[in-house]
This record gives structure tokens, sequence and C-alpha cells, in this order.
């Protein structure tokens, strides 16, 4: 099943967690807020997805089925 | 023996269709209306879908989707559904909401009507901004259906915000159920869960208006007017340098030309065409002015329709200074719930003001052009990327005004504003 990396934008308040532990995907844009490659997760990355998605502290962060 | 003139039906109508035939903007009364168009009859719902899918109508709102398809799906969503009229018109250079339901409100609330009886509502709303001088009468067309007991389904008021968002279809919905006009992360879209969660219609006055005539003269009748592709009358707000700006009621595909004619002719000699409004883009004057208005012809130029707004700047005004003024607007207008739009646009508004004064300090177009991509498609609506599409097109169409600016000189011989750009309540706004 392919996966893929969104962001609830109204959630997300910019704390950073996503992309401190999943920068293979995510980077922040000039304001901290996060930049998310918006293509199918690569199955290496599937568990430290998953892992973020966990972290975030707003749940702002969501793996959706592609 | 012939028939007694009051038992004929009424003549299915050319041009207007939706505005008074003869240019008296007075409100048209429950009578009147029933006289030019006689009642709205019993279609059942089934009957109503088909000649929509027929007739090709599409949204007036300004992303012109099909309406046959819009109302099937809220049928087919779980438990009761909602209609609401989306008379919230933010867009300061579109006049044409507020006229169709200053001047025919019953066409707009018999469409409502319609659109409760074919997605099986049992609730149904009237959404618009407090404007002192239109509330009232849009009360009083209620007050008439109410004694007349034509609407099965009884219609309430909701008020907007004076915002330019809170038309957004997830806007209305939030509002609708008691809460800011703010819009929402989607999934869901409103027509599955929109108000209280409800499979939720929203739908713009003039669609609805459009309905209700198609309820009673059918499909054949619409498609009489406009192209195969996208048929139908529109209105469209004519406005900027023309001697008698205004709405005005002209087939899809007329000409900017035709348009500045029912405006009572250009003032000045016109540069560039804001076609579709504040999120919409820039025309030169010589590629658009007999141009058909259609999708059709303009998406392959990167141009829409949209919502009818067709704003003419006249050449002596600085296309910069106007773009700028409204992408402050803009910028203002976030309701600042994403980080990329709360702080992208008034960055891009910053580096848009200074694109606009000629001279050297501070003028940074690269800089415009990669926060414009930043914030594209990174909200929870569409205003960051209306916002892009109109700072684009504005680059792009005053490009030469740029070059004159890189070196310190501007053609402009007037600085007086053309575009209507209101005052923001800015951050301290109300969103109720």
């Amino acid at each position: 099943m392919t996966t893929r990396l969104v962001v609830d934008p109204i959630a997300c308040d910019g704390r950073g967690t996503c992309a401190e532990l999943l920068p293979e995907l995510v980077s922040l844009d000039d304001w901290g807020f996060p930049v998310i490659d918006g293509d199918d997760v690569p199955e290496a990355l599937v568990g430290p997805a998953r892992r973020a998605v966990a972290a975030c502290p707003l749940l702002a962060l969501r793996l959706t089925p592609a | 023996m012939t028939a007694a003139i009051d038992t004929l039906p009424p003549v299915a109508p050319g041009l207007p269709r939706l505005l008074p035939i003869h240019g008296d903007r007075s409100p048209a009364t429950l009578a009147d209306h029933l006289d030019r168009h006689g009642p709205v009859p019993p279609l059942p719902a089934a009957a109503l879908l088909d000649a929509l899918e027929a007739a090709g109508l599409t949204g007036r709102g300004g992303a012109a989707f099909p309406v046959h398809r819009k109302w099937r799906a809220v049928a087919s969503g779980a438990g009761p559904r909602v209609v609401v009229a989306n008379g919230a018109e933010g867009e300061p250079a579109s006049a044409k909401d507020k006229t169709l339901l200053a001047t025919a409100p019953h066409l707009t609330l018999d469409g409502l009507a319609l659109a409760a009886r074919a997605v099986g509502a049992d609730r149904a709303y009237l959404y618009l901004h407090r404007h002192p001088q239109l509330i009232p009468l849009v009360r009083a067309a209620l007050d008439e259906r109410r004694r007349a007991g034509v609407d099965p389904v009884a219609v309430e008021l909701v008020t907007a915000p004076p915002r330019f968002i809170a038309g957004e279809e997830s806007a209305v919905a939030s509002r609708v159920s008691g809460d800011h006009a703010l819009p929402r992360y989607k999934p869901p879209r409103v027509f599955e869960a929109g108000v209280r969660g409800l499979p939720t219609l929203v739908q713009n006055v003039e669609t609805l208006a459009h309905v209700a005539l198609v309820a009673r003269y059918g499909a054949e009748w619409f498609r009489s007017v406009g192209p195969a592709e996208q048929p139908g009358s529109m209105l469209f707000t004519v406005s900027g340098a023309v001697a008698a700006p205004g709405v005005t009621e002209a087939a899809v595909g007329t000409t900017v030309r035709a348009l500045v004619v029912a405006a009572g002719g250009s003032t000045g000699t016109p540069q560039a065409v804001l076609l579709g409004g504040y999120h919409g883009t820039w025309a030169p004057v010589d590629q658009v002015w007999d141009l058909p208005l259609t999708n059709a012809t303009l998406r392959p130029r990167g141009w829409a329709v949209g919502a009818g707004v067709v704003a003419i700047l006249p050449a002596g005004v600085c296309g910069l200074v106007e773009a700028a003024r409204v992408v402050r607007y803009l910028a203002d207008e976030s309701a600042g719930q994403c980080g990329p739009c709360a702080f992208g646009l008034p960055s891009i508004a910053e580096a848009m003001a200074a694109l606009a004064r000629p001279g050297r300090r501070g003028r940074d177009t690269a800089a415009t052009k990669r926060w414009a991509a930043l914030v594209e498609r990174r909200g929870a609506c569409h205003h960051p990327d209306g916002t892009v599409r109109f700072v684009r097109s504005s680059l792009e169409v005053f490009a030469d005004e740029l070059r004159r600016h890189d070196k310190g000189s501007c053609s402009a011989t007037s600085h007086r504003p053309v575009l209507p750009v209101p005052v923001t309540a800015g951050d301290v706004g109300q969103w109720r």
C-alpha cells in the first residue's frame, strides 16, 4: 500500500519536530513551517514516517493512502 | 374563445434572464416575480437533476463546477442534508451577487427551494454579508415567501463577517454551524460533511437563480445562449476605466469590448484587464479585447472567467502600484490559520510594495517569486493559491513597468487608485 505524508496546516504551528525526525522528506520554510515531499513515501522511510507522525505535538502530521 | 391574458404561460426570456428587462433595479416583489416567470413547477428531484445535467449549468461562484454533479454528491450523502445559498460576495471588484439579491431575490430563493427538494434537505440557509441596504430587502423577500407559504423548508438568514474569504465553502459551513467563518482542513469536503458535520450543498446565489429558470423553461432554453461547452448567461461586474461601472448580464462568450460598451465605454486608453477578481489574472488589452470570454478560450492562455469580474486598468496608471495594493489587502485578509499563508502573504505583500516603488533599493523580484512558489498549495484553502496567481500575473503583464522601475522611472501619470480595496479589520478583525 502506498502512502503519502501530509500536514494539516491549520493544526500545525511550526514546531519543527517532523523536520528534525524526517529530514529526508520534510524541510522547513522561511517561517519554520514544514514543506513535505508530496510523493509516495519510500518503503524504507515508512517506519520513520510513522514515528514522526506520532511525535508531532499537535497531531498535525498524517500518513494517508496515496 | 381566446384564453385570458393572465392564464397564458410566461414567455421564455431572451436576455437579460436574471436581471430586470427594463433596467429598473428596484427589487421585484413576489407578485412581480410570479408575473414575469410564473410559479416554480413541482419537478421531482430526478427530473430536475436530469434537466440540470442536460442544461450543462456550471457554478457561477467562480469555480464553474457542474451543478448537477455537486447536487448528486450531496444527495448521496448519509444523514440529513443542508443547503446554503452563498451570497457572501467578499470580492471587492464584484457586485453581481448583491445586485441579483437586491433586484431578483425570488429567483435565488426559488433555486434554493428546488435545491432543498432535489438533495432531500430539511434545512436551508441564505448566507450573506451584513449590508445595511441589502439585509432588509432580503428579509422582506423571505417574509413575503413565508406569508405565501411557498417554501416547504423555511430559509434561515445567516450573516457573514466582512472578510474576503467568508464565502469559501468550508468557511460558509463553519459560520452556518454557528462558529467563525474560517476555512476548515479538507478532507472532508462540505458535500460530505459541512454544516454540523452533515452533507451540505453550498451554491452561489447566481447559480441558484439560473436553476430557478431551468426548472421553468428547460435545458434546451438554457443552452440557447452561450457556447455549447459553457452554456447560458452570466452576470459580469465591469469596473475601472469605464463611464458607467456596474453589473451587466450577457451570454457566456461575450467580449470585453461588448462589456465595456454596456458599461458606457472606456474612459481613457485601456492598458490591461483584470479577469476573474483578486484571485484572477491580468490580460493585456490587445490580447483580450475581442476574445470570447469562455473558459475554453481563456484557460489555454492561463486566464479564467471566474466570477465575472472585468476591471479595466487605463494607461497612465501604474499596474504594479495597483497590484501591490491588492496583494496587501489579500495578505491582510488571511485567516491566519496556516503558517505559509499567515507569514508568506505579508512577505510577498512587502516585496510587491517595494517593486511598486521606482528605484533600486529593497527591490527583489526573485525573492517575490520564490515566496510565491513556497506558499502555493500549502494552506487549508485556496487563498494563498489565488494570491500567488494574481502576483505572478502582475509580474508578467507589468514586466515592462518592472524594468522601468528597475531603472528608477515609472510610466504613471495618475496616482489615483483604480481597483477598489476596502480597509480591512486586520488581525483584530471579527470572523463571525
